[in-house]
């Protein structure tokens, strides 16, 4: 049972007038204990069960969507901010990402990158959907001690007559959230990968220096396919 | 962080090409703006800057052309048989690189593919071994050698080749040497089965390009920094002890000192002085 319903059968009662006080409060009760149980359930989602859970929805919202698939920019903005974002501490990612040169950016300046890295991101994984076909994940197993709030959880992606892609997630638990903050695919960390990608910017202009060449880098793949060859 | 250590040379030929790359490196001492960890294990970035150029020119020019029209010309299925008839061949070098790295077991499941793909799988041109859920591995003597404590060494880009380490370039010697294509077959034959694999290997990577052509802000060393990456992650079978833990450290750190000082975060002074702001409060 999902919050959303129970709170719903608490504002409106189905068939209120009919009912004796008592079957109200009957529903009361149900629907506060529904609210009180799915909630704290949902929030204590184990991170690999987290992971397992978005890798089945996204690949099937890819597969059952051909523009998305396609490449429709509009439908993976949809997909990234409505399904993957949200479990994605991105401010994390782009921080480690650009590392040392994060500490004197100024508030403007980390926006601005978090939004230049994301749309890097995006436009750069966003050739591969046309990829995705029949291919299924699994997860490997799950190893953390329940104190654990920095946690790797690993995967694989399996497809017909390949050998498994390894698909790690690097989370850590803020809150009761667990939330994605690198991901590894194929052995290649990305934020690792980043972080000499984005030092050589820093060391050669600093922050601006960092802002300017990934504009610069948008811009040619907004153009054209990223590679001037 | 992988620092990088010097192996201890042991053969000749290594210490020889050693030698030769320190000249190299000194020669070309114009060291190019590089980003704090590429420079150390990139001694020779000059030399292999020049390397990697001509291997994407040979590329544009030739290989890639060759492998598009592969991927047109030949059909998948095709394709797919050729693949897994080199694939065959290579489990034969994997098992034993699994028994030198001193698992036994996996060795034997390796062996126990290229049997069932030999025989079932009509000389290997159809994977049943794996659609059996035996798992295909891939193993080499560089990978071999990094179980063994041999540190990857300074990155070095090989003409034609690509990417390739102090530790790996002379360890593809010995994947060659041993190589049963090189072993079993006459002159020619083998030239032509190198050329095809050649093709075969070049095929596979299309997809994975246009993905490095968009990700990287400086292509040279997006791919250098992950064939380093890529290489550990194989030596520990893509289970690596974790290399950077504590440098989120400094990023937990930052966290707290901002919230500390302020709603605002960064606000002017909240970032200056990292060091001494853990005591300041609004």
């Amino acid at each position: 049972m999902n919050p959303c319903s129970a709170r719903s059968a608490l504002t409106h009662p189905v068939g209120a007038a009919p009912l004796g006080r008592l079957a109200r409060t009957a529903f009361a009760l149900l629907a506060a204990w529904a609210l009180l149980f799915a909630a704290p359930a949902r929030a204590a989602e184990a991170p690999n069960e987290m992971i397992e859970r978005l890798s089945h929805e996204v690949l099937e919202r890819i597969n059952s969507d051909p523009a998305l698939k396609a490449g429709d920019p509009r439908k993976i903005d949809e997909l990234v901010d409505g399904i993957v974002m949200p479990h994605v501490d991105f401010r994390r990612m782009t921080a480690l990402a650009v590392g040392r040169g994060w500490r004197d950016a100024t508030p403007e300046q980390r926006q601005q990158l978090m939004d230049l890295f994301r749309t890097l991101l995006i436009r750069t994984y966003s050739g591969a959907l046309s990829q995705v076909g029949d291919q299924k994940v699994r997860m490997k197993p799950f190893r953390a001690a329940p104190g654990d709030t920095d946690v790797i959880v690993r995967s694989e992606v399996l497809q017909p007559g390949r050998e498994p892609a390894q698909l790690d997630y690097r989370m850590r638990k803020t809150g009761d959230d667990w939330k994605i903050y690198d991901v590894n695919v194929l052995g290649i960390w990305l934020v690792e990968t980043y972080r000499t990608q984005f030092a050589q910017e820093t060391a050669a202009g600093g922050v601006e220096g960092l802002i300017r060449s990934l504009q610069e880098k948008n811009r040619q793949l907004a153009a054209g396919d990223g590679k001037v060859s | 962080m992988t620092t990088t250590r010097m192996p201890s040379y042991r053969c000749a030929a290594v210490r020889r090409l050693a030698v030769l790359a320190v000249a190299a490196a000194t020669a070309g001492c114009a060291t190019t703006g590089n980003g704090e960890r590429g420079s150390s294990r990139d001694p020779l970035e000059p030399l292999n800057r020049a390397v990697y150029e001509f291997n994407d020119a040979f590329d544009r020019a030739v290989a890639k052309p060759t492998a598009q029209a592969y991927e047109k010309v030949v059909p998948d299925f095709v394709r797919d048989m050729v693949g897994n008839a080199f694939g065959n061949v290579g489990d034969v070098w994997t098992a034993v690189n699994q028994l030198l790295q001193g698992k036994p077991g996996h060795a034997a499941s390796d062996l126990w593919r290229v049997a069932i793909n030999t025989t079932f799988g009509f000389g290997g041109l159809f994977d049943v071994a794996s659609e059996a859920g035996i798992a295909k591995h891939r193993e080499d003597f560089g990978q071999t050698l990094g179980r063994w404590g041999v540190p990857a060494g300074p990155y070095l880009v090989l003409p034609f080749l690509g990417p390739s380490s102090l530790r790996d370039a002379p360890a593809r010697g010995v994947d060659l040497w041993a190589d049963p294509l090189r072993v079993e077959l006459s002159h020619g034959e083998r030239n032509n089965a190198f050329l095809l694999r050649a093709i075969d290997d070049r095929q596979r990577l299309l997809d994975a390009e246009s993905v490095v052509d968009q990700a990287a802000l400086d292509r040279y060393s997006f791919i250098r920094d992950s064939w380093f990456q890529l290489r550990r992650n194989q030596v520990y079978d893509g289970n690596p002890p974790p290399t950077y833990e504590d440098d989120t450290d400094w990023l937990d750190e930052l966290e707290r000192e901002e919230s500390d000082g302020g709603e605002d975060p960064a606000t002017p002074g909240a970032g200056l002085a990292p060091e001494t702001a853990n005591e300041v409060k609004p």
